[in-house]
C-alpha cells in the first residue's frame, strides 16, 4: 500500500491547482483585477475597489461557479452515458440528449415568436428560467426516453451509438426546419445560446442551476454502485442483483437532470462530457465510480475553468464562445493523456 | 435427509424465447432436471441446441415459457434480485474485456449482493475475495487490468468473480471456448475440485465432451429438439445415448474410446494385430487414410515387437512386407491401394 500518499498527493496538488484556476477565472477579464483584490473578496474581507468588488460579486464570481456547476454536470453525465451504454464515445450530446435539450429551447425561443424571445425570458426573471430549464429538462429527457427504450431491443454497443447520432440527427433537422421558418431575430438569438456561455447565469438562476445540479450530482453519486455493476454490461448486473430497469430510469433521471439544466442555461457546451470520464480514469487508475464521479467533478471543474480563462483571450477585449473552446482545448488534452499514460481502455 | 433436498429442480420446464410479441419459440423442454450440492454437471449439445437458453432460464436471467424453476425450494422468479444473486453466480459469454476494470475490481464486483449502497467493502468481504483469488489460483494476476488479461486467464478472473458471489449454485456458459488445450484441462479441473471441496452445485455448459466424461458426475444431453438425455456420464455412454445421438449428426461417436471418429471410411476393410500403444496409434494412421479397421482380414497389418523394436508386417495376397515406420507402412499401404487392391 506504498501507492496511497502518492495519491494523496495528486489530489493535493489538483485542488491546490484548482484552487488557483478558480482565482485567475474570477481575475481575468475585460477589466483585470488584481488577485490580491480577488482572494479578499472571496473571504470576504474588506476591500478597496468597489467597482472591482462590484464586478467580481455580481459578474465574476457567478461566471466562475456556473463554470463550476457545469464542468461537474457535464463530465458526470458523460461518465454515466459510458457506463450505461459500455461504450468509451458515448457522452450526452452523441446519444441526442443535448440535441433534445437545444429542441426543448428552440420552441421556446422560435415558436414563442414575439412574446417569447430571450429578452423577455430574462425579463420574466426566475419563471422565465423555469421556463426554459423545464423545457430543456423536457427535451433531454424525452430524447433520452426514446433512446433507452430502443436500446432495450438492441444487444449491441455499436448499433446503439447509431441509433442514438440518428435520432440526435433527427432532433436538429427538426429544429433546422424551425429555424428556415423563424424571423432572423429570433434564430440570432437562439444561434448566440447555440455557441454557449456561462456568462449569462446570474442572480436566482444561478440558484436555480445549482440546485438542478446538485441533485442530479447527489443522484449519480447514490448509483455509484449501480454503476460499477454496469461495467460488467446488463446480463452480469442482473446476476448480481441488480434491476436493470430500474437502475437505467436512475441514470437517465441524473443524466437528464444535469445535461439539461445545464445546457439550458449555458447552451450546448460540447466535449467535457466525453473527455473528462477517460482523463479521470487515467489520472485516478480506477473504474469504480465512488472515484471516478468525484474525480470527473475536480477535472471537469479545472477544464472548464481553465477553457473559460482561455476564452476571454487575456490580455485583449475579445470573448471567444465557449463552446469552441472546450474542443480546442479538450481534444489535444485527451491525446496527450492517451499518448503519455497508455492506461485508458474503453469505459 | 436435508443435503439429499436439490439445490435447483424444475418440473417441466420449457426454456425457449419470444420474437415479437405473439410468436413463441420454445427450444428445450419440457424438462424435469435437479442439481444438487457438490455435483458438477456438464450440460453437452451441439451449437444451436439451445445450452445458452437453458442455462440463462435456469439462473433466471430469462423467463421461463412454461413450467417451474425451484431454487432451495422457492419459485425464482418470486425471488428478489439481490436474493437470487445470493444463490446463483454466473460466468456468461459476455464480453467483459474493453472495461478498464483490474482483475481485483472485477472480482470484487461479486460481493455486490452484500456490499452496502455504496457498495464499500467490509473486513469480511475482502476475506471472501481473497479467498476466491486463491481458489481460482490466480493471486499473480488480481492487479493487472482485464484487458491485458490472455483468453485464459479472464476466464479464471471471472470464476474468481463467481466465486465471491459465494453462492451454492454455480453456472458457466461455456467458459473452455477460446482456451487452449491446457488452460481447458486446468479450468474442467478446477471445476471438479470446487464441487467436491466447496460443495457447490456446478452446471456447466461446454463443447469439451472428452473433459466432460472424465470430470462430470452428471451429464445433461441436450439435443436439436428440445430433448434432454441425463445420467451419469458412463451410464450414457454404455446405454448408447451418445452414439444415438452424435449418430443423427453424421458423426461416429466410438463407444470403445470414448472419442469421435472424425474420418468418414471409404470402408475397405484391413486387418491389424498387435497390442498396446503401437497398436492404437496404428489404427488411428490407418483409419486417417480412410480404412475401416478389423481384427482380420486382407490386406492385414502384424505388429512385431523384437528386442524393444517396433516392426509392421503388411501382408496382401500372400506377399509380405515388413515396415519400421508407420510413415514407411503407410506408404506401401497407399501404393497397395493404386494398385487396384
Amino acid at each position: 500500500m506504498v501507492a496511497i500518499p502518492h495519491k494523496k498527493l495528486r489530489l493535493a496538488a489538483l485542488l491546490l491547482l484548482l484552487l488557483i484556476v478558480f482565482m485567475l477565472d474570477i481575475a481575468i477579464g475585460s477589466i483585470k483585477i488584481p488577485l490580491r483584490q480577488v482572494f479578499r473578496s472571496i473571504f470576504s474581507l474588506p476591500g478597496e475597489n468597489t467597482i472591482g468588488q462590484y464586478i467580481i460579486e455580481k459578474i465574476r464570481i457567478p461566471k466562475a461557479f456556473t463554470a463550476v456547476l457545469a464542468g461537474c454536470g457535464l463530465s458526470v453525465s458523460g461518465l454515466q452515458m459510458q457506463t450505461l451504454f459500455r461504450n468509451p464515445l458515448a457522452d450526452p450530446s452523441v446519444l441526442g440528449i443535448t440535441a433534445g435539450a437545444s429542441l426543448g429551447v428552440a420552441m421556446i425561443m422560435l415558436a414563442g415568436g414575439s412574446i417569447a424571445t430571450l429578452d423577455t425570458i430574462k425579463e420574466l426573471g426566475i419563471s422565465g428560467s423555469w421556463l426554459i430549464i423545464g423545457a430543456a429538462c423536457m427535451g433531454a429527457a424525452g430524447i433520452m426516453l426514446l433512446v433507452v427504450s430502443i436500446s432495450g431491443s438492441l444487444s449491441d454497443n455499436v448499433m446503439m451509438l447509431i441509433v442514438g447520432i440518428m435520432i440526435s440527427t433527427i432532433t436538429l433537422s427538426i429544429i433546422s426546419i424551425w429555424q428556415y421558418f423563424s424571423a432572423p431575430e429570433l434564430i440570432k438569438d437562439y444561434l448566440l445560446w447555440t455557441f454557449g456561455s456561462l456568462g449569462g447565469v446570474t442572480g436566482n438562476q444561478l440558484y436555480i442551476l445549482a440546485l438542478a445540479v446538485v441533485a442530479g450530482l447527489i443522484i449519480s453519486f447514490l448509483s455509484s454502485k449501480l454503476l460499477d455493476a454496469l461495467l460488467l454490461g446488463e446480463n452480469y448486473a442482473r446476476s448480481m442483483g441488480l434491476t436493470t430497469q430500474r437502475a437505467r430510469v436512475i441514470i437517465i433521471c441524473s443524466t437528464s437532470l444535469l445535461a439539461g439544466s445545464i445546457t439550458a442555461f449555458c447552451g450546448p457546451i460540447g466535449f467535457i462530457g466525453i473527455a473528462v470520464p477517460h482523463m479521470a480514469r487515467s489520472l485516478f487508475n480506477t473504474s469504480s465510480h465512488r472515484i471516478l464521479i468525484p474525480g470527473c467533478c475536480l477535472i471537469g471543474t479545472l477544464l472548464m475553468l481553465s477553457c473559460d480563462i482561455i476564452a476571454h483571450m487575456p490580455g485583449s477585449q475579445t470573448v471567444l464562445p465557449i463552446n469552441i473552446i472546450t474542443a480546442l482545448v479538450g481534444a489535444p488534452a485527451v491525446i496527450w493523456i492517451i499518448l503519455r499514460r497508455n492506461n485508458i481502455r474503453g469505459y | 435427509m436435508n443435503h439429499n433436498w436439490p439445490l435447483l429442480q424444475t418440473t417441466n420446464l420449457v426454456a425457449g424465447y419470444s420474437s415479437g410479441p405473439k410468436k413463441i419459440i420454445p427450444i428445450a423442454g419440457p424438462l424435469a432436471v435437479d442439481i444438487h450440492a457438490g455435483q458438477l454437471i456438464c450440460l453437452l449439445g451441439p451449437n444451436g441446441s439451445g445450452k445458452s437458453t437453458l442455462l440463462k432460464t435456469l439462473a433466471g436471467l430469462q423467463p421461463s415459457l412454461e413450467g417451474t424453476i425451484k431454487i432451495a425450494g422457492s419459485d425464482v422468479h418470486k425471488l428478489k434480485p439481490a436474493q437470487l444473486a445470493q444463490k446463483i453466480s454466473l460466468v456468461l459469454t459476455d464480453s467483459v474485456r474493453n472495461s478498464n476494470l483490474t482483475a481485483y475490481s472485477l472480482i470484487a464486483l461479486g460481493r455486490y449482493p452484500y456490499s452496502n449502497w455504496l457498495g464499500v467493502l467490509r473486513e469480511a468481504d475482502k476475506a471472501v475475495i481473497t479467498r476466491a483469488i486463491g481458489a481460482a489460483q490466480i493471486e499473480n494476476l488480481a492487479n493487472r487490468k482485464i484487458a491485458t488479461l490472455s483468453d485464459g486467464e479472464s476466464q479464471k478472473v471471472m470464476l474468481a468473480r463467481a466465486l465471491a458471489q459465494d453462492t451454492p449454485l454455480m453456472m458457466l456458459d461455456e467458459p473452455t471456448a477460446h482456451l487452449d488445450l491446457p488452460s481447458r484441462i486446468q479450468l474442467m479441473r478446477l471445476l471438479h475440485q470446487l464441487a467436491r471441496q466447496t460443495n457447490k452445485g456446478i452446471l456447466v455448459s461446454t463443447h469439451e465432451l472428452d473433459l466432460a466424461l472424465q470430470v462430470a458426475d452428471q451429464v445433461w444431453l441436450l439435443q436439436a429438439g428440445g430433448l434432454l438425455s441425463k445420467g451419469a456420464p458412463e451410464d450414457l455412454v454404455l446405454n448408447g445415448t451418445f452414439e444415438a445421438v452424435f449418430d443423427k449428426e453424421g458423426i461416429l461417436f466410438d463407444k470403445t474410446t470414448g472419442a469421435f471418429n472424425i474420418h468418414t471410411g471409404n470402408s475397405t476393410l484391413i486387418g491389424l494385430t498387435g497390442e498396446g500403444a503401437p497398436a492404437f496409434w496404428t489404427k488411428r494412421a490407418l483409419q486417417r487414410q480412410g480404412f475401416v479397421v478389423t481384427t482380420t482380414g486382407d490386406p492385414s497389418v502384424r505388429i512385431l515387437e523384437e528386442a524393444g523394436r517396433t516392426s509392421w508386417v503388411l501382408e496382401f495376397k500372400g506377399q509380405l512386407h515388413k515396415h519400421e515406420s508407420i510413415a514407411s507402412l503407410l506408404t506401401g499401404v497407399n501404393s497397395m491401394v493404386e494398385q487396384g487392391l
